[in-house]
């Protein structure tokens, strides 16, 4: 099963229009869900990596680019995904996350400063 | 409830279309959102393997008060040494597949870590059937 995260109270919340702002990222769909608020991140290019551990409410950063990353974000229940270094969303793919109400963010940050960033901010580690 | 889904071999863009209905489907019938996220996981890894090893295959799906059960019947090279496939880290895939941001042999397992029940068989060269089925409570 999933790779369990411990919950505190505590976790710090970080809002989805706080993270564009630290990321110099662009919305590039879900606008409407910018209030949203996120304690957890994960990073990675690899969609197993993403459909085995408990992605519940995470903030996922990838540099993966396909249609696949939206599918896999649908089936993981994860609602904000942040594009790295300058990755381009298809139509395919802005249509599939406004379906499934994806906030889709992109930077053109790297991923390791992306994640420097966000971990300083207070953002936690899922496992 | 009896549905049926086609999936084609290398169609990476329809992969997932099968798995994205049943969440939605189990998501009107108020099943617990843990158990879905099993269920379509399960699914979507079953799913992708047929695009990415097989020529063709249909995915029979049966839900009824208690789980739901899922049939995946595909027409492919089939899997020579089930036990080895099962092994988190083993893979076949190609290149291709895994620029995709798969093949990295986690599929099978994970689908074993999320289904109540599953059972693999194969004919080599022939095809795969997988059967999945995941309870409601």
């Amino acid at each position: 099963m999933y790779k369990k995260r411990p919950r505190f109270m505590n976790d710090k919340q970080l809002k989805l229009s706080d993270i564009v702002t630290m990321l110099e990222g662009k919305v590039i769909c879900g606008d409407a869900f910018l209030e949203r608020a996120v304690s957890h991140g994960f990073a990675s290019d690899l969609l197993s990596d993403v459909l085995t551990m408990d992605s519940h409410d995470v903030l996922w950063l990838t540099g993966l680019s396909n249609l696949q990353t939206i599918r896999t974000a649908e089936m993981a229940d994860i609602s904000q995904i942040v594009l790295v270094r300058d990755k381009v969303a298809s139509p395919e793919m802005l249509e599939l996350a406004k379906e499934n109400h994806i906030v889709l963010i992109q930077t053109r940050l790297s991923m390791f400063r992306s994640v420097g960033l966000l971990y300083q901010a207070g953002l936690s580690p899922v496992f | 409830m009896h549905f049926e889904y086609k999936v084609t071999g290398g169609d990476f863009t329809g992969a997932g279309y099968a798995s994205s209905q049943l969440k939605k489907l189990l998501k009107q019938l108020g099943v617990d959102p843990r158990v879905i996220k099993r269920a379509v996981i399960a699914l979507y890894e079953a799913e992708v393997n047929i695009v990415a090893h097989a020529r063709k295959g249909i995915i029979k799906i049966d839900i009824d008060k208690d789980q739901v059960k899922m049939i995946l019947d595909d027409e492919g090279p089939g899997i020579a040494d089930i036990s080895m496939a099962m092994q988190k880290g083993y893979s076949t895939a190609s290149e291709t597949v895994r620029a995709m941001g798969f093949g990295a042999g986690m599929g099978l397992p994970n689908i074993s870590d999320n289904a109540d029940f599953f059972n693999i068989k194969s004919t080599p060269g022939v095809g795969t059937q997988l059967e999945i089925k995941v309870q409601f409570k």
